[in-house]
């Protein structure tokens, strides 16, 4: 599904992506762990296009979007999310999620001045594919809310829906549970795995080792750039370079 | 439950008193110079519909806009007064021009974002002021344009007469509207919103920046160079002062107070400080006394200006008829609970 090989990202004389090779696989849920600074963002910025790689490559399904840019990358179907997500505060969650399909689209200035049919039809497909992805993460409820009138539990699974507006093929997943309480935590847990279960790839950068531990089918641990672990979440917890990461070595614990 | 943004504001009933009133008019206007203060207001509210899309819609500060209004008005003044041309081609060529300047000005400014495009639009803004003031061989400098071609009515209509004019601007300003009426619900529009809500986002939904920015942009540009167009040809008479930053952050103002990002918004905006600066004209400069506070008021408290206000508050209202009160105490269970455990 998507390869990467020995991938780097150098800013300035820092490696904050150093020559990492992984490999996941379609339909798993692959979860990227790593402490604070590992590098783990970058990852994800350099996968979707967002940051152009110092050296590697990056396969997706084969063909090669190293040097894509991003819009190109979404539109080949890699999905992704944000820590943080800006939506139109004074706008319903619906009319929000309309623009997600529009990489799906093709009208342009002329198909809006003449109304054409190619225009309403899309529109259509557009706010069709909304309310399906609305009704995906469980929302629909909420469909004619303002975003400023929802929830933060309500803002997070309305970024998933955008993301899976634009029928991705995997969806890159930046802490889907970052500020949610215990029991929402496991609503999302719940909502990544009806996402495989749809034929959906997930890949999620995240902090709450719990839920890693329980929901992903594979780890990739990153430290400082470098990947010093990857496996099974029974593997990676027992691995000791692992634990020295998390728990520090001598050094950082006089830190 | 689901509606489209703006259409309880702009239900047909209340779109089609506005139009009835502004049909009207002219006959209830006292004198013939209300008439021109209104045509002058529409010639305005044109050119921050311009602005609307690329700073309101896209979300990309263009401090260029007044710049380029002053070309649409050099480019027909130059035309009809210089090289003899009559004013529909010179206005088409107006158009064309504003466009084309827009689109190069677009490509290389849109490359920066937020506030350095913001100064660098600043800064273009500020070229064409100088070389309108200095380029005297081809703009008579200081001393303006003058004898521009007043547009003519085809035998029919004579638009050197204020209210023929005045119906001829408010046609243009209609169809403006029209126009941003449909482009705002559809697909490009929604498109334009996105790139406001953040660049990254908008890419990682598939979007191609820097063709979407130049759109607006030239969408913009191209609805300024109109307004100058039809201002040049409604006074007759241009000098650099057209080009002065002033009337860019004039514009601002008129989006921030009408409602930027709305549809009605740049008209009332636009149309209300006209007025108002009218009837307190007595106060001279001393006027900005009572505009500044107001605006600082405003921009504190309705950051989304008069329209976006409304459509928030029928919004409400709306919802809160819909068993939506319910929801509202479970949201307030759950914010009681967050806080709970944060304190935790």
């Amino acid at each position: 599904m998507l390869k990467v090989e020995h991938l780097t990202k150098m800013f300035g004389g820092l490696a904050a992506v150093n020559d990492v090779s992984v490999e996941f696989e379609a339909g798993k849920i692959n979860a990227i762990i790593g402490p604070n600074g590992a590098g783990k963002s970058t990852f994800f910025n350099l996968i979707s296009g967002m940051h152009q790689p110092t050296s590697g490559r990056i396969l997706l399904d084969g063909a090669d979007v190293t040097q894509m840019p991003s819009d190109q990358v979404a539109r080949l179907g890699v999905g992704r999310t944000f820590q943080t997500t800006n939506l139109f505060e004074q706008a319903t969650v619906v009319d929000n999620l309309i623009v997600g399909h529009r990489l799906r689209t093709k009208s342009g200035l002329w198909d809006v001045l003449i109304n054409s049919k190619r225009l309403q039809r899309e529109e259509k497909a557009a706010r069709d594919k909304a309310m399906e992805a609305l009704d995906f993460v469980g929302l629909t409820h909420v469909a004619g809310q303002f975003i400023a009138d929802i929830t933060q539990e309500e803002r997070k699974r309305v970024a998933f829906a955008l993301a899976l507006a634009t029928d991705p093929k995997i969806v890159l997943l930046d802490e889907p549970a970052a500020g949610v309480n215990p029991e929402e935590t496991e609503g999302f847990a719940a909502l990544m795995r009806k996402m495989v279960d749809n034929g959906l790839t997930v890949c999620l950068i995240e902090h709450k080792m719990d839920m890693i531990m329980s929901l992903a089918d594979k780890i990739m641990v990153l430290d400082h750039g470098e990947k010093i672990a990857e496996g099974t979440p029974e593997e990676v917890r027992n691995n000791p370079v692992v634990i020295e990461a998390y728990l520090g070595g001598e050094d950082d614990v006089a830190a | 439950m689901l509606f489209k943004l703006g259409s309880l504001l702009m239900k047909p009933g209340a779109k089609m008193a506005m139009l009835a009133f502004a049909l009207v008019f002219p006959f209830l206007a006292s004198n013939e110079y209300q008439v021109y203060v209104m045509a002058s207001a529409f010639v305005w509210a044109i050119a921050v519909y311009g602005l609307n899309i690329i700073t309101g819609y896209c979300g990309q500060l263009n401090l260029a806009h007044g710049g380029f209004f002053a070309i649409g008005a050099y480019t027909l003044g130059l035309l009809t007064a210089d090289a003899g041309w009559s004013f529909w081609p010179a206005f088409v060529a107006a158009l064309l021009v504003t466009a084309a300047l827009g689109f190069l000005v677009g490509v290389v400014s849109l490359r920066l974002k937020e506030h350095y495009f913001a100064i660098f639009t600043l800064c273009v803004g500020f070229i064409i002021y100088l070389l309108i003031d200095k380029w005297e061989e081809l703009t008579h400098g200081p001393i303006g344009v003058r004898d521009i071609a007043a547009p003519y009515g085809f035998g029919v209509v004579d638009f050197t007469e204020t209210t023929p004019f005045y119906y001829l601007v408010l046609a243009f300003l209609v169809f403006s509207i029209w126009f941003m009426s449909r482009l705002s619900r559809s697909l490009l529009g929604r498109t334009f919103i996105a790139i406001r809500n953040g660049d990254e986002l908008a890419q990682s939904l598939g979007i191609n920046l820097m063709r979407n920015k130049v759109m607006a942009f030239v969408l913009s540009t191209t609805y300024a160079g109109l307004a100058g167009a039809l201002y040049a040809g409604m006074v007759r008479f241009i000098g650099p002062e057209e080009a002065n930053i002033v009337h860019t952050f004039d514009m601002i103002t008129y989006l921030l107070v009408g409602g930027i990002g709305t549809l009605t918004g740049p008209l009332l905006g636009t149309v209300g400080i006209v007025w108002i600066t009218q009837s307190l004209q007595f106060l001279e400069e001393y006027r900005m006394i009572i505009f500044g506070p107001l605006l600082v008021i405003l921009v504190i408290f309705f950051p989304r200006g008069i329209t976006g206000q409304f459509l928030t508050w029928m919004h409400h209202k709306a919802q809160s008829i819909a068993p939506a009160n319910k929801r509202k105490e479970s949201k307030v269970v759950n914010t009681q609970r967050r806080e709970v455990e944060n304190n935790a």
